[in-house]
């Protein structure tokens, strides 16, 4: 099979996977507590506009048919009117995501960052101290909540040090960036951990392999070995690892945001619980289980492109 | 000896929290309830080796009277995924067919939702609390067992000892509950124990969120996020229930290790 048609293929896989993920988050909302007749007209409403209303709404259709008219007013970019905030919810989440996407994207430079040296010198150093120092902090890690690794650097580094603020997001780029620094710390280090397990893994195996045994045979230093093969394979087992913990950092980002006070979308769901915000709560989780199949998508993509094998 | 040391740690661990949870009273050195007006907030000292919080509670007795619910959390947090997920794992696992390949749409749906933010959302249909977060982890979390579960009988299936038994005559259910299930068990529990630590954590955050377990409750999470709003001035008040969700979740994740050597599983 050629590339095109690979990408072709994969990219038809998006259409169903989205509608699915319309009716699961569909079905969530006809669960939801609460009638929208009433959340909208209050008790006090005579029965005709009840009946009006509900006519306009199309809730009186079969259920077949609401999911086509929610699914149609998903593609048109029409998700209700938050209940707390009284605008569209859509500028809601337009307004927060890209402060959750910066943190995300910030939280994954700083494990990836932290990840690729450690799991290289745990895996060249196997069952030796170092190894087994680094493998330990990362097992205590693995253990430790987000939310307490958050509120351990609020303590150290914002309130005792005064290195960061204590919460809040700022003005301006350099100060988005300042006050996201500890937030993403947080986030990245249980990443940090679960990438190191992996790679090191990963690199065990790949200094193992028979190419590699090859290679030093034909006398390729073993600095060119590293860089070259080991290396490569470390980035391309990465790259997987990356896509395939976005779900897990978004859910993260929920508790980091909640612990730092930082106003991206996780915050905005925590908030909208308590505040019975539903239709934020379910526009959210359309809009984040969307995100991640198209972060699976985008690490298929660049996957075949590194590892040109994924596409046979 | 070496290669068993970490079971050896986590298996301590584990037993000094069960020992928490079974028996509160002995190991609290004060009663968790009782106020002490002289130490509000006090720092750590010979009295309050912890510290004490906003009401002079001594924060040791109050994080060893919350073991209970901890544990009470990992238990059933794992229990209603395991056993749903192994049942679902093994039918479709052993009939295929169409069940399987719905169960495979389902499985691939449901890890599109970031596993937190589903819970969160069926936490909000069902409202907060302990009973309603067992029950929203039990839905999303049943696919991770079904899927460890459905390999394993896959690989059983076309053992000889299967087609032996249908030699013999015997039916279906017997085969499957007397002979796979106990075969195909293994990574499951191995699974079932690490998943144990996930579950802390999990419990906790929500906790800590305000949509696990509900105060007055002592949960480690809802510690925590008590001693928050005073982190500034009282940062000890969460240093104990921390420590106790790190070591809870150390032991669980330790002994799941251990047991995946033990049992020769290999993940």
């Amino acid at each position: 099979m050629n590339r095109g048609a690979w990408l072709l293929g994969r990219l038809a896989q998006i259409v169903p996977s989205f509608l699915l993920i319309g009716l699961v988050v569909f079905v969530l909302a006809r669960l939801l507590p609460g009638d929208p007749i009433s959340a909208i007209l209050g008790d006090r409403a005579t029965d005709a506009t009840v009946a009006r209303l509900t006519a306009q709404l199309g809730l009186d259709q079969p259920i077949p048919v609401q999911f086509l008219h929610f699914i149609r007013n998903v593609l048109h970019g029409d998700l209700g009117d938050s209940i707390a905030y009284h605008i569209p919810v859509t500028q809601l989440i337009g307004e927060r995501l890209p402060v959750t996407l910066a943190l995300t994207a910030m939280s994954m430079v700083i494990a990836v960052a932290l990840a690729i040296p450690l799991a290289f010198i745990a895996a060249l150093q196997a069952d030796r101290w170092p190894d087994l120092l680094i493998r330990g902090v990362f097992q205590v890690g693995l253990s430790t909540p987000i939310f307490y690794v958050g509120l351990l650097l609020l303590t150290f580094f914002a309130a005792w040090l005064g290195l960061f603020p204590v919460g809040g997001y700022g003005d301006g780029l350099l100060e988005h960036l300042w006050h996201l620094f500890l937030p993403a710390c947080t986030l990245a280090f249980s990443f940090a951990a679960v990438l190191m397990r992996s790679l090191r893994g990963a690199i065990l195996a790949v200094l193992t392999a028979e190419f590699v045994d090859f290679a030093r045979s034909k006398g390729i230093s073993r600095r060119l070995i590293l860089l070259r093969h080991v290396l490569r394979n470390a980035l391309i087992a990465t790259v997987s690892l990356i896509g395939l913990n976005v779900g897990s950092l978004l859910g993260g980002a929920v508790i980091t945001e909640s612990v730092f006070a930082v106003p991206g979308v996780g915050r905005l769901m925590v908030d909208s619980i308590f505040a019975r915000d539903y239709p934020v709560i379910q526009s959210l989780t359309l809009a984040l289980a969307v995100l991640v199949s198209l972060a699976f998508l985008i690490t298929d993509i660049v996957q075949m492109t590194l590892d040109p094998r994924v596409a046979k | 000896m070496r290669a068993k040391l970490p079971l050896i740690l986590g298996c301590l661990l584990l037993g000094t929290m069960i020992a928490f949870a079974v028996a509160p009273d002995v190991f609290a050195p004060m009663d968790p309830l009782a106020f002490d007006y002289d130490a509000l907030m006090a720092p750590p000292s010979a009295a309050h080796w912890f510290g004490t919080d906003q009401f002079g509670r001594d924060m040791l007795s109050r994080t060893i009277s919350a073991a209970r619910i901890d544990l009470q959390i990992a238990v059933f947090a794992m229990a209603g995924p395991m056993l749903i997920g192994s049942l679902i794992g093994l039918l479709v696992g052993w009939f295929g067919g169409v069940a399987d390949a719905v169960f495979g749409r389902l499985a691939d749906l449901v890890v599109t939702f970031p596993f937190l933010v589903l819970v969160i959302a069926i936490v909000a249909v069902l409202g907060p609390g302990l009973i309603n977060m067992y029950i929203a982890i039990a839905c999303v979390g049943w696919v991770f067992y079904a899927k460890l579960m459905r390999g394993e009988v896959r690989v059983q299936r076309s053992l000889d000892y299967v087609a032996a038994g249908q030699v013999l005559g015997y039916s279906t259910a017997r085969i499957l509950f007397r002979h796979v299930l106990p075969n195909a068990m293994r990574p499951v529990i191995v699974y079932a124990v690490t998943d144990m630590a996930l579950a802390i954590l999990l419990g906790s955050s929500l906790g800590y969120l305000g949509l696990g377990a509900q105060p007055p409750e002592a949960e480690w999470g809802v510690l925590i996020a008590d001693g928050k709003n005073f982190f500034t001035t009282a940062p000890w008040i969460s240093l104990a229930p921390g420590v106790a969700i790190i070591m809870a979740g150390l032991g669980f994740s330790l002994v799941g290790d251990g047991l995946a050597g033990l049992l020769d599983v290999k993940r």
